[in-house]
């Protein structure tokens, strides 16, 4: 099985280059069918491989494939290598299916737009980058993927480059990003210093006996993950992913919901091994997770763009994931991947669904009273706003529920964590709904000339399939105290690191607890829902009120706590004062003047040197003859 | 004997030599050159170098010579005409390269010479003969022998396209 | 052989000295062609005395081939004069100089 691994990522790879180089044959249908029957046998073949690991005992399941040595440089070889193994399988499953349903629904999406071959290609791209950093069995080969996603997001956020502020949020993606992959570089440049090789699973065998201070695991670890932050959307750098929202629809549901952004959740799973030798920085992650969660829900709840308030749910459901691989859950993490990439990707889809029914309205103040005009996105988008909120038996529930069991179970000083969680949890459900009510109930405040449209099959059978995987997809990892056996987390147990339970509550396992953890959650979730029926289906007028009543606090949350502005005036600004001195002053002095001043110097040393080349044979000769002079005079002194 | 034949045709090559280049008609020029290469031909027998010989005397004093004055004819060279006025600056700087050279070359064949002196000389063997020198050719250097036939078809046909009046 | 080897070579040195003379200092394309093959002639005398001094065959097939290599750049590059000389009426080189800079 080992040896069609590279079809995975090929697949794509080839995708794009059709679409890139020979788009212009094609036609706008035939694009999106190569660039989709791409993603398909990327997705036949991973499916294939995992079925072939999971018939393989346990303790076996890990194929690899090494196909050319890419890097050899000295001591230091770096392959094309890829490894799968369960976490990988998880991985793929997840970027090739959801990019498959993504990419069958862009073709109705993207319908009619000039850019669609362009749009096509980079979506394969993507695709290719994210399944080999998914796949990569070395840190530099993920690296490469990751840097390349970072591209990728960069091109499709920028998709319209013609609109300057769109471009501009390109840039930011892009820029805010760069800093987290220095923390990145510097990261695999310890851990070569330290282990001599850059293979994930050589440095994880050689980590925990290592001769090194716990300081180095911690700065290692710590550095990764400021890495994680910046392509993860957390705290601090989670600025570029509400203005990402600027690309098409479906590259904000597959790049910055469902795959891209989960890549610091996986980076930190993938290397569970070292993180577990750093207690100092699961704590912070955990801690910088669940702020994050918190943080960005109390922004969505005020948001009145469809897309945003997404965009802020997405970055708090990352939280949610950060604070589960911190508290040493990372299969309760990745699990949370997975639904999260379900239901978040059906709710973007949906709202692009929406956005495209009403010819590009994207302010909720705009919509309304959609349910009759869009039955099918109306039903679908309940699913993923149920799944999302935690409802039971869907498949957010699971996952959530999870997470906060283990972040409760994990340690007595974690309490708080488990607390701000349902809080998070409680506002989540009541933004979701705030999202759905706002848009689908009420009255209509779109204008009559365009009435709204049900989007084509093509995009609405990918949205039928998310919701059906939004409904069911949490049942691979039902939990033992409801009677499950939670097959996910026993599917990817060997793989990851286990990080001892200090609680002495939860490891003598009180099923009771559990459960009534789990009804406060059920029950402050619905909490939300409820309010958020009261204040915008009842009385819709009551969330001016509110809004009037509780003025300082909804600014702030309005204004996204004036963080964009900060960075503006504490970073950006100075920055680029900095930039705009050295410009004057350095380039235009020093650095011009230098090559200017070269340029010049050369043309006067050519002007005599030119009067050599005068066309006389015998001058000519005769500097033959001066060569041979002095290979003589070498001979005759050496 | 030998020696003092190899002397005589030795004296003869180099006042040729200095006949072909000083004179101003190139058709007695011409023909100090074929008589230069009979006389080094002759220099090669002495050495024992038959096969080379022949050759020299068929290529070189026959079919190249007989190609330069053909070309001399053909063109219609006339003696040069001694130049009026100054010495060119350049003639000075060829003059410089040309002395600074022939010091530098004479005594490094010296050094060369002398440290040919110390070493014992080889069995001198019969190689002249055309049938070591043909062996030489169809065994070890046998691809280079190829290779210089093709080398002779490209002039040939590298020759016909230059000279020809109109491509 | 009663000839010292070193007589040969210096003889060989002063021919090719001749050889450059002609090069450097005659204006006629001919006769520098002349002076060139001066030169290649005082080098196969070297390795003609060269292989007669080891005893191996070498040195002549290497004068074999550059005889073959003078019969060929004998031909082009008369006939290269012989164009020249036809477009410019002149086969004085230092009249022919527009390939300069």
């Amino acid at each position: 099985m080992g040896e069609i691994l590279y079809l995975i990522p090929l697949f794509p790879l080839l995708g794009f280059l059709a679409n890139g180089l020979l788009g212009r044959w094609l036609s706008e249908r035939q694009s999106g069918m190569v660039a989709s029957m791409a993603v398909l046998g990327s997705f036949m073949i991973s499916a294939q491989a995992l079925l072939a690991l999971l018939a393989l005992p346990e303790e076996q399941r890990l194929f690899t494939q090494s196909l050319f040595a890419w890097i050899p440089v000295g001591a230091l070889q770096i392959d094309i290598g890829y490894t799968f193994d369960p976490l990988s399988a998880v991985m793929t499953m997840v970027v090739s299916g959801v990019g498959l349903l993504i990419h069958i629904y862009s073709i109705g999406y993207m319908h009619g737009d000039p850019g669609i071959r362009r749009y096509f290609s980079f979506l394969n791209l993507f695709t290719f980058m994210m399944l080999t950093l998914v796949l990569a069995d070395n840190l530099v080969l993920l690296f490469l993927g990751w840097e390349g996603v970072g591209l990728c997001s960069y091109l499709l956020i920028g998709f319209w480059f013609d609109d300057e502020a769109k471009a501009r949020a390109g840039m930011k993606a892009f820029i805010v990003n760069r800093i987290g992959d220095a923390g990145f570089i510097v990261a695999m440049v310890l851990l070569y210093t330290q282990f001599g090789t850059l293979s994930i699973t050589e440095i994880a065998q050689a980590a925990p006996g290592a001769q090194v201070g716990r300081g180095f695991f911690t700065a290692v670890t710590m550095l990764m993950f400021l890495g994680a932050t910046g392509k993860s959307a957390q705290i601090p750098l989670y600025v570029w992913l509400p203005d990402a929202m600027a690309g098409p629809t479906p590259v904000s549901a597959l790049i910055h919901a469902a795959t891209m952004v989960t890549a610091g959740v996986y980076l930190i799973a993938r290397n569970s091994v070292l993180f577990t030798l750093a207690p100092a920085t699961m704590m912070l992650v955990a801690i910088i997770g669940i702020l994050t969660a918190f943080y960005a829900a109390t922004i969505a709840v005020t948001q009145n763009d469809i897309k945003k308030v997404l965009a802020y749910s997405t970055i708090s459901q990352l939280g949610y994931m950060f604070t589960a691989v911190g508290v040493g859950a990372f299969s309760a993490g990745i699990f949370h991947l997975m639904t999260h990439a379900f239901f978040k990707g059906l709710l973007f889809l949906g709202a692009g669904s929406v956005i495209h029914g009403l010819k590009g309205e994207q302010d909720m103040g705009k919509m309304g009273g959609l349910k009759e005009y869009l039955p099918t996105t109306y039903w679908t988008m309940t699913v993923g706003v149920l799944a999302i909120s935690g409802i039971p038996g869907l498949s957010g529930f699971f996952s959530k529920d999870e997470i906060l069991w283990s972040a409760f179970s994990q340690h007595e000083g974690f309490r708080w964590i488990w607390l701000l969680g349902v809080l998070t949890a409680g506002l989540t459900a009541f933004y979701m709904s705030r999202l759905l009510f706002r848009t689908f109930y009420g009255e209509a405040t779109w204008k009559e000339t365009h009435k709204p449209h049900e989007s084509p099959s093509v995009m609405t059978i990918p949205l039928v399939l998310l919701a059906f995987l939004s409904i069911f997809g949490g049942y691979v990892g039902i939990p033992e105290v409801l009677g499950g056996i939670n097959r996910f987390h026993h599917f990817l147990q060997p793989v990851l690191a286990s990080y001892p339970i200090v609680s002495e509550s939860a490891q003598h396992g009180s099923h009771l607890l559990e459960l009534l953890l789990m009804a406060v959650s059920i029950l402050i979730v619905l909490a939300g829902l409820y309010y958020a029926y009261r204040i915008y289906v009842r009385r819709p007028s009551l969330a001016e009120d509110l809004a009037q009543r509780l003025k300082p606090a909804y600014k702030l949350s309005f204004n996204k706590y004036y963080i964009d502005e900060v960075y503006d005036h504490l970073i950006v600004q100075p920055f680029t004062a900095l930039a705009s001195f050295s410009w004057k002053w350095f380039d235009v002095q020093v650095v011009d003047g230098t090559v200017n001043e070269s340029g010049r110097s050369i043309g006067r040393l050519s002007a005599l040197i030119r009067r050599i080349q005068n066309g006389f044979i015998q001058h000519y000769a005769s500097i033959i003859l001066l060569g041979v002079i002095f290979i003589l005079l070498y001979l005759l002194l050496d | 004997m030998t020696s003092i034949l190899f002397y005589i045709f030795a004296v003869f090559v180099l006042g040729a030599g200095l006949f072909v280049v000083l004179n101003r008609n190139p058709i007695y020029s011409v023909v100090g050159l074929v008589f230069a290469f009979m006389n080094l031909a002759a220099m090669y027998f002495l050495l024992e170098a038959y096969f080379i010989g022949i050759l020299q005397v068929l290529i070189y004093a026959g079919a190249i010579m007989v190609l330069f004055l053909f070309v001399v004819m053909l063109l219609n060279v006339q003696p040069d005409k001694p130049r009026p006025g100054l010495v060119h600056l350049d003639r000075w700087w060829y003059a410089l390269m040309a002395l600074v050279f022939v010091g530098v070359f004479l005594v490094l064949v010296g050094e060369g010479t002398r440290m040919l002196l110390t070493s014992p000389a080889g069995e001198a063997i019969q190689t002249g003969n055309v049938a070591s020198v043909g062996e030489a050719l169809f065994t070890q250097y046998l691809l280079p022998f190829e290779i210089a036939s093709l080398l002779l078809t490209v002039a040939l046909v590298g020759t016909v396209f230059l000279a020809k009046r109109k491509v | 052989m009663v000839v010292p080897i070193y007589h040969v070579l210096i003889f060989a040195a002063l021919l090719f000295v001749i050889g450059v003379i002609g090069v450097l200092f005659r204006r006629s394309a001919i006769i520098v062609f002349m002076s060139i093959e001066i030169m290649l002639n005082a080098v196969n005398l070297a390795f003609i005395a060269f292989s007669r001094y080891h005893g191996n065959v070498n040195g002549q097939v290497f004068v074999f081939f550059i005889m073959t290599l003078a019969a060929v750049e004998v031909a082009v590059g008369l006939a290269i004069i012989i164009s020249l000389f036809r477009n410019l009426q002149t086969s004085d080189i230092t009249e022919i100089h527009m390939m300069k800079h």
